[in-house]
């Protein structure tokens, strides 16, 4: 009986894993199949036969971007909630820093990387600050949403307890917003990681997105697969590490009562 | 009858106070008079009801008693203060229970006690008696969403009393609620009123639900928001549901709903 709750309880699991293995396993006897070389399309045996011959550099470039993307995802969570409270507080502060967010937003931030190794170096900093600026828009205009969806009844019933504005947004509006923060931090990851590689790309000599460039100039085809592989897992366990706190932290919400 | 009201007024010291009472709302479409000359007076202890066809103005009258409105013209005196803000330490209940999803329904009840940065802890046994009495002792850990309608409008209840407010506001509370639920929770109120005698002034568009609970009916008519009639409901205490079947009763819901009738139907 226990081992059949155990098969019942992992079926979503096996599910996605016996289309990622099918996948791999026609990729393999595709390449295999019709003989094509390495350089332009590597088997999957191939990339995971490079990725085991430089398994401990590449764990170390891996950890690198990991921590670039996560410092900037941090970061960009700490200045958006924070933008998100002061333009729902105020109207000049709405009227000035929220349009010329939008209006930086519309900047392709690719186009700013140059201008970040100017300012902050070829060290770390340029790519934090690629992951943050390009991950905080997610943030703000969710949060500011989420600040703004309170139902007018229990805006009511604050002030019918003489609440005053701090406790309306540390007791209402900021629960009011976790939902949507939570769903602009599933995008806001995605995109900090997108926004630590491209900061590697401009200037760097570590991380995924310097072991992609390096790869390129030497034509090892299998070894940018080996990042892009690397890149897909930690992108995957991020997105499902902000989705397992989000049903830790919001364990009434309407998206989880049915489970 | 109004004589009579008068009289009785005296006799106790009035709680709530409404002279000449008008609201005007502001809208696209020109200005919306929801409510136009209203006087009443509610002394202190007594269950009175508002009740009149949707759009008559009754919440907005509430509302302006809570303080989360201002008369446009008039006023408004609650245990003779005139009304100028959100009123602090009365009891509302609105019409749809507005918990706090994310809190449990003991930390629900308690939010009075928070907001007022008063003791916590001082409140805690009173929130749980508030929640024996309502039968939910078991249910005050549970989040409000496991909790059925009849259940919830109970934890909101419980909290607008946990400071144990002289007055006590309901806008529709029962309203969203199905028949026999409803039916439930009037003698539910019955009993805590009885208990308790606090000054209550309940919203509703039922007529037999503001005779069965109510000391006194004000009958409001739409268009614009006035009062047209006065009752006191002289039907002996504790009224069984079953009162509603009796003659008495039937003459007080006949008289109210003649009024309904001639202002919302035949004036068309």
């Amino acid at each position: 009986m226990e081992s059949d709750g155990w098969w019942r309880n992992t079926a979503g699991a096996r599910t996605i894993v016996s289309v990622l293995v099918a996948a791999v396993l026609v990729w393999e006897i595709a390449v295999r199949l019709f003989g094509i070389r390495s350089i332009l399309l590597p088997a999957p045996s191939v990339i995971i036969l490079e990725m085991i011959k430089i398994a401990p550099w590449l764990g170390e470039q891996t950890v690198y971007t990991v921590l670039e993307t996560l410092a900037g995802f941090a970061l960009a969570v700490v200045f958006g909630v924070v933008l998100a409270v002061l333009i729902v507080s105020s109207k000049l502060v709405e009227k000035t820093i929220y349009t010329l967010l939008v209006t930086f937003n519309s900047v392709p931030k690719v186009a700013l990387a140059p201008l970040f190794i100017v300012w902050m170096g070829t060290g770390i900093e340029p790519k934090i600050a690629m992951a943050l600026f390009i991950g905080i828009f997610a943030i703000v205009v969710d949060t500011v949403h989420g600040l703004r969806s309170v139902e007018p009844d229990m805006i009511d019933l604050a002030r019918s307890l003489g609440g005053n504005r701090f406790q309306m947004l540390s007791k209402i509006r900021l629960y009011c917003a976790l939902p949507s923060l939570f769903a602009g931090m599933k995008v806001a990851i995605s995109l900090a990681l997108v926004g630590a590689i491209i900061g590697e790309f401009v200037a760097s000599s570590n991380g995924l997105g310097y072991v992609i460039l390096t790869a390129e100039g030497d034509f090892n085809t299998p070894r940018i697969f080996a990042a892009l592989v690397i890149l897909g897992i930690v992108g995957t366990i991020m997105f499902y590490a902000i989705d397992l706190t989000e049903r830790a932290c919001l364990p009434w919400h309407v998206s989880r009562r049915r489970e | 009858m109004q004589r009579e009201v008068h009289v009785l007024t005296r006799k106790s010291p009035t709680c709530i106070e409404a002279r000449g009472v008008t609201k005007t709302y502001h809208s696209s479409r020109g200005d919306v008079l929801a409510l136009q000359n209203v006087d009443f007076e509610i002394p202190e202890g007594q269950f009175v009801s508002v009740v009149g066809p949707s759009g008559c103005g009754k919440s907005t009258l509430l509302r302006c008693i809570a303080g989360l409105d201002l008369p446009t013209d008039g006023t408004l005196e609650v245990n003779g203060r005139q009304v100028s803000g959100p009123v602090i330490g009365l009891g509302v209940v609105f019409q749809r229970d507005v918990l706090l999803d994310w809190r449990k329904v003991i930390d629900n009840v308690l939010l009075p006690a928070e907001f007022r940065r008063l003791n916590r802890r001082e409140y805690e046994p009173r929130a749980h008696a508030l929640l024996e009495k309502m039968g939910l002792t078991e249910f005050a850990g549970r989040y409000p969403w496991e909790l059925s309608g009849g259940m919830r409008q109970r934890v909101a209840i419980c909290r607008a009393l946990l400071d144990d407010p002289d007055i006590l506001l309901m806008d529709e509370p029962f309203g969203a609620l199905d028949a026999l639920t409803r039916d439930e929770l009037n003698v539910e109120l019955q009993r805590i009123w009885s208990e308790t005698r606090k000054t209550v002034v309940f919203i509703t568009h039922s007529i037999a639900e503001a005779v069965f609970l109510s000391d006194r009916v004000i009958v409001m008519a739409a268009k614009p928001g006035r009062v047209v009639d006065v009752l006191d409901i002289d039907l002996p205490r504790p009224r069984p549901l079953s009162m509603r079947e009796t003659r008495e009763f039937g003459t007080y819901t006949g008289r109210i709903r003649e009024h309904l009738q001639v202002t919302s139907v035949w004036k068309k």
